[in-house]
């Protein structure tokens, strides 16, 4: 079955409550799960306090300045801090999203955040992202062609290049993918919404030669089939991208190469 | 700890090469059971409180019959492509997803075939 209750050892107990930094008028408490695989303690929920007069704009500024000023072993993963390399994905105030481009002032009451759900926890907010990588690596995401390359570029029409407008921009944070329930009970099969929209990126590219293949590998009742338009994936982009509109418009290509 | 690569875990056994037909059946039996349930309904409302053999004639009128029957297969095999992935996506001890499967299917079939035969009864004067 699929599991709907967490394991004992996965119980969020309260945590540590950090001091107020002094002489802070306006102040914001920041919630944090925290999980460390070298104790063997439950994962818990610390709380910060920190001076939003004295802080960056975004939640991502706020955890910087916590590990910078408070508790230097928070652990989380970022690098570009503008939308653009996906490692800061985490579950901030119960949706999935980025935390470099998200307000802190979106926000009206305590942040609360999380690590993506359903993934195995590495530390803190960090999870394990094997499987999903595993994953776009096995729908083999580069151009395929028999023809031989061409002495210069490879042609492509500015109509055709649009095609992939929506798709290109994914930064690959699995967002979607743990927002999916599809993907949370069979995330060992389906490719979720993140990697589908990929397949799509280079089934929508007018210079690939393998669009059959591609369709032969991912016409599986779990690989694809599994989407059940649920559309959390489209809901929590961080990029506004459609991932639910990729997935149909592979389904449709399914379909228009039987009729 | 398994020593499986994670591409080799992720590819798994591959592709199954179908579950286009299914999708597609599922839609086009949704499709199908539009009319066929509002010609249903509405039949059910106009009929309300009728005598059992206003009940009986209704049903024996030949373009009844025939959609009664189509409303059967079609509903029937509907429900059970949607039971099926129900229970792909829940259940993942595979001894118990086969077994509730073919239960499903079969039972899908059985009261089917029972449904139309009682029609068939019913439209030629058993």
């Amino acid at each position: 079955m699929a599991e709907f209750k967490l394991p004992k050892n996965s119980k969020v107990t309260e945590g540590k409550e950090w001091p107020k930094p002094e002489g802070a008028t306006n102040t914001k408490a920041v919630k944090v799960y925290r999980w460390s695989p070298d104790d063997d303690q439950n994962p818990r929920l610390d709380t910060y306090h920190i001076d939003i007069d004295d802080c960056g704009p975004m939640v991502l500024d706020a955890l910087i300045k916590i590990k910078n000023e408070v508790d230097s072993t928070l652990t989380f993963r970022r690098s570009c801090r503008e939308g653009v390399c996906g490692s800061c994905a985490m579950n901030i105030n119960g949706g999935n999203t980025l935390a470099c481009t998200k307000f802190i002032a979106d926000t009206k009451s305590d942040l609360k955040i999380y690590p993506l759900p359903h993934q195995a926890v590495i530390k803190d907010l960090v999870p394990d992202q094997t499987h999903f990588f595993a994953q776009y690596r096995e729908i083999e995401p580069w151009l395929k062609t028999d023809t031989p390359a061409p002495e210069r570029e490879r042609l492509q029409s500015p109509e055709d290049r649009a095609k992939v407008d929506g798709l290109w921009e994914c930064v690959l944070c699995a967002c979607c993918s743990t927002s999916c329930p599809s993907y949370w009970w069979n995330e060992d099969r389906y490719l979720g919404p993140a990697i589908l929209l990929q397949a799509y990126r280079w089934l929508a590219d007018s210079r690939d030669e393998a669009t059959g293949e591609r369709l032969d590998n991912l016409e599986d009742p779990f690989r694809l089939y599994r989407c059940h338009t649920i559309m959390n994936c489209t809901k929590t982009c961080p990029k506004q991208l459609n991932p639910a509109k990729a997935i149909a418009s592979i389904k449709k290509m399914m379909v228009e190469r039987r009729l | 700890m398994s020593t499986r690569t994670p591409l080799g875990r992720a590819r798994g056994l591959g592709s199954a090469k179908s579950g286009t037909g299914h999708w597609w059946a599922q839609r086009v039996t949704a499709l199908a059971l539009i009319p066929l349930v509002t010609w249903f309904v509405i039949s059910m409302i106009v009929i309300t409180g009728a005598n059992h053999e206003t009940a009986l004639s209704f049903i024996s009128s030949p373009i009844n019959a025939v959609l009664l029957t189509l409303l059967i297969v079609a509903t029937f095999y509907h429900g059970q492509l949607g039971l099926q992935v129900v229970i792909e996506d829940y259940i993942h001890t595979k001894w118990l997803e086969v077994t509730l499967i073919l239960s499903v299917k079969g039972g899908a079939i059985f009261l089917g075939v029972a449904s139309v035969y009682a029609v068939i009864a019913i439209a030629l004067g058993g």
